[in-house]
């Protein structure tokens, strides 16, 4: 019998640990099959900390860190100033990255620290069982808003891809969407970018991952695939932000 | 008696571990040249560059200035990494990035700055990560003031931060003390793989004192952590992990902790102890506050009062062991320290059978003098017969 599809080999053969429907899979793939074709297995440390993908380290085979919740930005500046020939990534959710760790990301980007950082953005807090995020939209229902996100209240989504261009002069942004077979080839098309800009000294990288959380969303896994590509890619524009000089287009 | 005060200031001693108060060696034997006049906090910072610490990350707080701003100017010079952070948050977070790739790495800061980083100690004990932490304490609650203080000395003793962990904690108490623990802490910090803090304050920082620094160490020669991630190149992959995955883990990791602590606790304790053959009063006090104790044990031993000191030096583990001998001829112990009574927990713990205990300090900034510390002593020494 032959395998005709298997998982990258810088990825183990642990169960994924996420919901039905869930496309954080499928973004941990992206990542482990382009380690294996950029060939930087060896040198490559990831780092994850508190949400849904806390568990993620067991999915790959390389060295991994786990950190506090929001940290892992300050965490790999710390990885990378003491191993600047690692290749040094955070996988961040969109709690870990724009709300309770927005300061360390932010002064990461500011710095353009030589390292990647992956934020899965599902609009929601999925560990904790669907309270609102920074990234919730206006008028979605979650367990902490039950009656929508009403922005006189509380406040309006971020755009985290778009605000960490803004403040990052060397660095490649980019947000991406894992809802159909396009977006997610052009979302590992932009996981390459952003190694090889890390590869080449060229500065910070960011890439935002628009992601489907049905149990979070109440949602069939379908209609939240449907919710992406007709409701959240409105607010969330899909593209590159930013490209650093010395990475070709 | 001004003679025997210059002369306790003068000679510039190391720590011990059994208890006998041994002045340091060699610095009376070397020449005036290799000894340095230095601050405490440049003693320190110098005392951690010599012992191959290359990685500094801190946020700007008084009264740790000067270690800091050394830290700035010298690092580079030697190749190393200062990096001034956004918080204190993610400061001990960067240090959790540096030990985990299994580098010396520092910081320092106080008070309020002290408390924002707890959580990353809880992580740095709990993923079991060596790196030293310096708190030159002011004096709180809250923003408080930047006045010499002891009173974070329940905070550093007990862990902190959440969860089931310690910390171990250095209280040095001259210049030379502040860079020979430097080199103490991250002995032990990577003895045990467990985060090391020196707990001083503004005064010992300040100060400046003859220091006889020790010889530098080469980075590079430290003995190799093969369990730091580094890439898994020709190995199998390395973890660092504050959280492990199952229940059972944890269970695992918990016991693991529990038995490291135990293990610190019976062979890590220092302690100095001060003419305790027939004392029948014990002052017990750390740091700055064993300074001005000392000079008061002094004015009494010279007027004729059977009257001792014990030094704590590690204040985690506390030195226990310093109180089993004296159980028959004791017969009060005074606590000196610059807070509403802490340590004293810790003395009313180890201290045997009724022996009274009692307290002499503030909180809120307030530094004893030599004669306030004396007068407290004679009044509690010469009801010590009836109490």
């Amino acid at each position: 019998m032959t395998k005709l599809f298997t998982r990258p080999s810088s990825m183990s053969d642990a169960a994924i640990p996420y919901c039905p429907g869930c496309t954080h899979g499928i973004a941990h793939r992206l990542v482990g099959e382009v380690i294996d074709e950029l060939g930087i297995f060896e040198k490559v440390i990831g780092i994850v900390s508190a949400g849904c993908s806390v568990r993620s380290w067991r999915l790959y085979r390389f060295d991994m860190v786990l950190s506090a919740h929001g940290r892992s930005p300050a965490v790999a500046t710390g990885l990378k100033r003491a191993l600047p020939d690692n290749f040094v990534f955070a996988y961040q959710g969109d709690g870990d990255s724009a709300a309770i760790g927005l300061a360390e990301l932010m002064h990461a980007a500011l710095r353009c620290e030589e390292i990647t950082v992956f934020m899965i953005n599902n609009a929601v807090y999925g560990a904790t069982g669907g309270q609102a995020a920074p990234t919730t939209l206006i008028g979605q229902k979650t367990t902490s808003y039950p009656s929508g996100r009403d922005p006189n209240y509380a406040g309006y989504p971020i755009n985290m891809a778009e605000v960490i261009a803004s403040v990052s002069k060397n660095s490649y942004v980019a947000r991406v969407a894992l809802n159909n077979i396009r977006n997610i080839l052009k979302a590992k098309n932009a996981v390459i970018r952003a190694f090889k800009t890390q590869e080449k000294g060229l500065g910070f990288s960011f890439v935002e991952m628009l992601s489907a959380c049905p149990i979070g969303w109440q949602m069939t896994p379908l209609d939240s695939l449907k919710w992406i590509e007709e409701t959240m890619i409105q607010q969330y524009p899909l593209g590159e932000f930013k490209v650093p000089k010395g990475l070709e287009p | 008696m001004h003679g025997l005060q210059i002369l306790c200031v003068y000679m510039p001693r190391s720590c011990n571990r059994d208890g006998d108060y041994q002045p340091r060696k060699c610095a009376v034997g070397r020449l005036m040249g290799q000894i340095d006049l230095l601050s405490g906090n440049e003693a320190l910072a110098e005392g951690a560059i010599r012992v191959g610490c290359r990685f500094f990350y801190g946020y700007p707080i008084t009264p740790q200035g000067e270690l800091f701003e050394y830290m700035a100017r010298h690092l580079p010079e030697v190749g190393g990494t200062f990096l001034q952070s956004e918080s204190e948050i993610a400061a001990i977070s960067m240090i959790y990035g540096t030990a985990a790739a299994g580098k010396r790495v520092m910081t320092a800061s106080s008070g309020p700055g002290i408390s924002l980083m707890q959580e990353g100690l809880s992580h740095l004990a709990a993923a079991q990560l060596p790196c030293l932490i310096v708190n030159v304490m002011r004096a709180g609650p809250g923003l408080g003031r930047v006045r010499p203080s002891q009173a974070d000395y329940l905070q550093a003793t007990r862990g902190g931060g959440h969860g089931d962990y310690r910390v171990i904690v250095l209280a040095p108490a001259s210049a030379q003390e502040m860079s020979d623990l430097a080199f103490e802490a991250f002995t032990l910090a990577d003895k045990y793989r467990n985060p090391v803090m020196i707990l001083c304050d503004g005064m010992l920082g300040q100060m400046m004192e003859p220091v006889d620094l020790a010889d530098p160490t080469d980075p590079n020669q430290l003995p190799p952590k093969p369990w730091a991630v580094t890439g898994a190149k020709g190995r199998r992959r390395n973890l660092v992990l504050a959280a492990p995955y199952t229940d059972d883990e944890l269970i695992a990791l918990n016991l693991e902790l529990k038995s490291k602590y135990a293990s610190i606790e019976a062979q890590e304790a220092r302690w100095e102890s001060q003419f305790l053959d027939d004392a029948e009063l014990a002052l017990v006090a750390f740091g700055t506050s064993a300074r001005i104790s000392e000079d008061a044990v002094l004015k009494a031993r010279m007027e004729g009062l059977k009257v001792g000191l014990i030094r704590p030096i590690t204040l985690w583990p506390f030195p226990r062991q310093a109180f089993n001998a004296l159980q028959k001829k004791i017969k009060a112990y005074l606590v000196v320290e610059m807070n509403a009574g802490q340590m004293l927990e810790d003395v009313l713990l180890a201290k045997r059978g009724d022996v009274p205990a009692f307290h002499f300090g503030l909180g809120g900034g307030w530094v004893p003098s030599t004669q306030d510390v004396y007068r407290e002593l004679v009044e509690v020494y010469e009801r010590k017969g009836t109490l």
